[in-house]
């Protein structure tokens, strides 16, 4: 009758107890390993992921955990058998892409966020589109509005796709296939479009700082203007759809030409020296230009059977 | 045009057996995109199609050999499910 209740909560105890230990621990905070392993990473430095683990502490230190010393080692082991799998999942994740990196693009918070939805909707008086770095490696997006995110684009994806449902629902022509079928698309559009413009910036050497990343972030943020296209669509009809399909398309396209100048035009003029430069300019301004031209092209494509 | 992702790595492994199929002697060469004409572009911006070739010839030395079993499962594919 008192035995089970001291088990439990002794088991608390040792939960909150066991990580300052340094025991195998089912559920340890990474986000404090990677910040002390990427030194200087992309974290700024009054900005502390650290906390979450700060109250892990106050362990009374019991030890006498299950009075079946058998329970207690299969624990035990079971725990370190999940945590060897959980490190090698890490490993073979992290020599494809790096997860520091990754977690780079979803420090966001919600001011951010919302400057940078007004930003997309409305980018003619923004005035400074230069990314900020901070001692040569990039600021988080929470410090810098013109830094891009993934958060942004995967969840505008997201509502995307299920706005594609919805509208689909209203004109009865929902169907569950229909709805992977859209999200493929879309996704497969934008591997389509990420390739294309590695491809060109690799054959036109383009040195720039633009990581695959980079791209996948700058190639998602049409899907805002989608979203905000097929609102107008659903809620005014075929002329608000149009309206509203002019207006993403030109802010879309002068906010991808603002912020794309930034990276891949100049970033060469140091060691042009003079040998064919004056190709040079003129091809990444195409690129830059067929970036944005791309933009309305696939809005239009993929809404348009969305609203008739 | 709806995709899926099924068509998107057809695509893409046709377009690699495109560019593993180009012989280097017999055409590349003839055309002047062999491995051995790309040796110009000392110094900084090697050019379109420096690059271009060095691409292909990458390409082809890499893909060479996952490009048997890919096509392989490929075939295989097809031939169960059509």
């Amino acid at each position: 009758m008192d035995l089970p209740h001291h088990g439990y909560r002794a088991t608390k105890q040792r939960a909150r107890g066991a990580p300052p230990t340094g025991d195998s621990v089912l559920f340890e905070d990474t986000s404090s390993a990677a910040s002390g392993a990427s030194s200087q990473g992309f974290y700024a430095p009054g900005y502390n992921m650290g906390e979450p683990s700060n109250h892990m502490q106050g362990g009374v230190g019991v030890n006498n955990l299950f009075t079946d010393p058998m329970a207690n080692a299969a624990v035990m082991y079971g725990s370190s058998l999940a945590n060897q799998g959980k490190d090698m999942v890490n490993k073979e994740i992290s020599r494809f892409m790096s997860v520091n990196k990754l977690k780079y693009f979803f420090a966001v918070d919600t001011r951010y966020v919302l400057k940078k939805l007004m930003i997309l909707m409305f980018p003619y008086t923004h005035q400074d589109w230069e990314v900020r770095y901070h001692r040569d490696s990039p600021m988080t997006p929470r410090q810098d509005v013109n830094a891009p995110d993934l958060y942004i684009p995967t969840m505008a994806f997201i509502t995307y796709i299920l706005l594609a449902g919805m509208a689909l629902g209203i004109q009865k022509r929902f169907s569950p296939e229909i709805l992977g079928l859209c999200a493929s698309t879309a996704l497969v559009w934008i591997i389509i479009e990420v390739l294309v413009l590695l491809l060109s910036l690799y054959l036109l050497t383009v040195h720039s700082d633009l990581s695959t990343f980079d791209l996948i972030a700058y190639s998602g943020y049409k899907y805002v203007g989608m979203i905000f296209t097929v609102l107008c669509g659903l809620l005014f009809g075929s002329d608000g759809y149009f309206v509203a399909l002019a207006w993403s398309s030109c802010a879309l396209m002068f906010f991808i030409v603002r912020s794309l100048k930034m990276k891949i035009l100049p970033s060469l003029s140091s060691d042009s020296m003079g040998m064919g430069s004056s190709a040079k300019p003129q091809l990444r301004l195409y690129i830059t230009v067929a970036t944005a031209v791309f933009q309305p092209i696939i809005i239009y494509w993929l809404t348009s059977h969305l609203v008739r | 045009m709806a995709f899926t992702l099924y068509s998107l790595i057809q695509a893409a492994i046709l377009c690699i057996n495109a560019v593993a199929v180009l012989h280097e002697e017999r055409f590349l060469s003839k055309i002047g995109w062999g491995v051995d004409q790309s040796v110009g572009g000392f110094g900084d911006e090697p050019g379109i199609k420096v690059q271009l070739m060095n691409l292909i010839r990458s390409v082809r030395t890499v893909m060479r050999v996952p490009l048997i079993g890919v096509n392989s499962v490929c075939i295989v594919l097809l031939l169960l499910f059509g």
